[in-house]
């Protein structure tokens, strides 16, 4: 199916768990959400975000960031997502790395809750229903710990180095993607290949492997990840994250971003 | 002579020189400089480095790191913070309404490594009195587990060394080119001052290798910086 009806599942208002920028992010997908105009999406990073928040803050296509952080690694701060801030125009929930991996741990395994160590005097679990500090009840003296819920995004979206026959995805030694597939209703995947055949049954592919059983639907994307990389076949466009990080700095200069990149076919995500 | 950066990664090295496994993240050059410098004078040291792009450690994903740090599995770490406060309390989420990237790993791994407070930048606005969101707490009540915390506070002008019983920092030493007024002058805090002498320089031995061995193994993770510091 094309990348354009595959966003088609993913409706106004989603909760969408989205992978960082060195994690397989779909980011062609990502274009097609702000084609489609989607609005009033809630983002969870697993565990931070990068260029896929930026543009669809940017874009307006975004109600809630919960997420670790948000930022442009090497190339630099969000523009899009630290003006939306700090001009009040999205809700942030603010989260620490392994507590969003516990919450989607915690939704894999069917429990309702799951804790974790360190946290405890944070801001992070001020003002939170879904976090609790408990006493530890195998200890003998006092041991407070943090109790994370479990969470549940409606959709996951990634993307992948193959796809095959029997609608499996590959996505290698990216195993918290895995996690977000387990722990979402629905995972949606783009793929850089399809393949013939079932992974499955080749011993070598299938630990990378995550089987149908969770996979909703699957849309060939040829260089789907770019501007970021799948390991061994494109690297990271470096130059194209720096001259973005520029370019978002204003509104003006974003709008020209998208309409080159985004709202211009899609060929601008092919080689040269 | 040497660079500010070599001089920075030589204190780290001399910090963490106890460790077994020390994990870098992807913007700290200067922590990964100083952790090759031990493991080319010999150091049987592991370090991990978080975002490598070719042969990253990791085979689980991101979560990897959180769960090695959880079983205690990582001697040390390195955070900053867009403020830090005189109770070693760290802020990476906001400051004067300016929004940051967010508080990453920070309120795990602060509690499960020993912690190395790292920012080059020493001024009134980084070093406050009180920062505006904990992201991580410096300290903890006795009844949190916590067998990590700071155990230093390193800038472009000195080394804090951190006081676990007093909740405070104490100034070790001010590096070549600054003083102790200077140092009071830009920290936003009260510390202790004791004996603070000047941070040594890196000796010959350190500095050849920094520009040899070291230099190589950093230029494949941080062209942009190897290419500054030792073209």
């Amino acid at each position: 199916m094309p990348v354009d009806t595959l966003v088609d599942h993913i409706p106004d208002g989603a909760f969408i768990a989205l992978p960082p920028d060195y994690s397989l992010p779909a980011m062609e997908a990502v274009r097609a959400l702000i084609r489609a105009k989607r609005k009033n999406l809630r983002l969870l990073g697993v565990p931070v975000l990068g260029l896929s928040a930026d543009l669809l803050i940017g874009a307006g296509c975004v109600a809630e960031v919960h997420s670790s952080a948000v930022s442009l690694g090497e190339a630099g701060l969000a523009p899009r997502f630290s003006e939306a801030v700090e001009r009040g125009e999205i809700k942030v929930v603010d989260y620490t790395c392994p507590a969003v991996h516990t919450a989607l741990q915690a939704t894999e395994k069917g429990v309702p809750f799951m804790p974790l160590r360190g946290v405890i005097g944070s801001d992070l679990t001020r003002d939170r229903s879904d976090w609790q500090i408990a006493q530890n009840p195998f200890a003998t003296g006092k041991d407070p710990i943090l109790l994370i819920s479990a969470l549940v995004p409606d959709v996951a979206l990634f993307h992948a180095r193959w796809g095959d026959e029997a609608g499996n995805v590959w996505v290698g030694r990216r195993r918290e993607l895995a996690t977000i597939a387990h722990a979402a209703r629905n995972t949606y995947v783009t793929v850089e290949e399809l393949r013939p055949g079932d992974m499955l049954e080749d011993e070598l592919l299938a630990p990378g492997v995550i089987s149908s059983t969770y996979i909703s639907g699957v849309a060939r994307a040829e260089r789907g990840a770019w501007p970021l990389g799948v390991a061994d076949v494109y690297g990271i466009d470096d130059a194209h994250l720096t001259a973005y990080a520029a370019a978002a700095k204003t509104r003006e200069g974003f709008q020209r971003y998208l309409d080159e990149h985004v709202w211009q076919a899609t060929k601008n995500s092919l080689p040269a | 002579m040497a660079g500010n950066e070599e001089l920075l990664a030589c204190v780290i090295a001399r910090l963490v020189a106890d460790a077994h496994h020390v994990a870098v993240g992807a913007a700290s050059p200067i922590p990964a400089t100083a952790c090759e410098l031990l493991r080319a004078k010999g150091h049987p040291l592991r370090v991990t480095r978080l975002h490598k792009r070719k042969g990253n450690p990791f085979t689980e994903g991101s979560r990897e790191l959180f769960d090695l740090a959880g079983q205690g599995r990582i001697d040390y770490f390195f955070l900053g913070g867009a403020q830090i406060d005189g109770e070693a309390n760290i802020n990476l989420v906001r400051a004067e309404g300016r929004r940051f990237p967010g508080s990453f790993g920070s309120a795990l791994m602060y509690f499960t490594c020993r912690t190395i407070l790292f920012r080059e930048e020493h001024s009134r606005r980084v070093l406050v009195p009180k920062v505006e969101f904990i992201s991580a707490p410096g300290w903890s009540a006795p009844e949190v587990r916590r067998p990590g915390g700071p155990v230093a506070l390193l800038t472009g002008k000195a080394l804090f060394a951190w006081q676990k019983e007093k909740r405070r920092f104490r100034l070790e030493s001010v590096h070549p080119g600054h003083t102790v007024d200077e140092v009071r002058e830009s920290t936003g805090f009260m510390f202790d001052v004791e004996r603070a002498g000047e941070t040594p320089a890196p000796t010959s031995e350190e500095l050849a290798l920094l520009r040899s061995t070291v230099a190589s193994e950093i230029a494949a993770d941080y062209p942009e910086f190897a290419a500054r510091v030792w073209r």
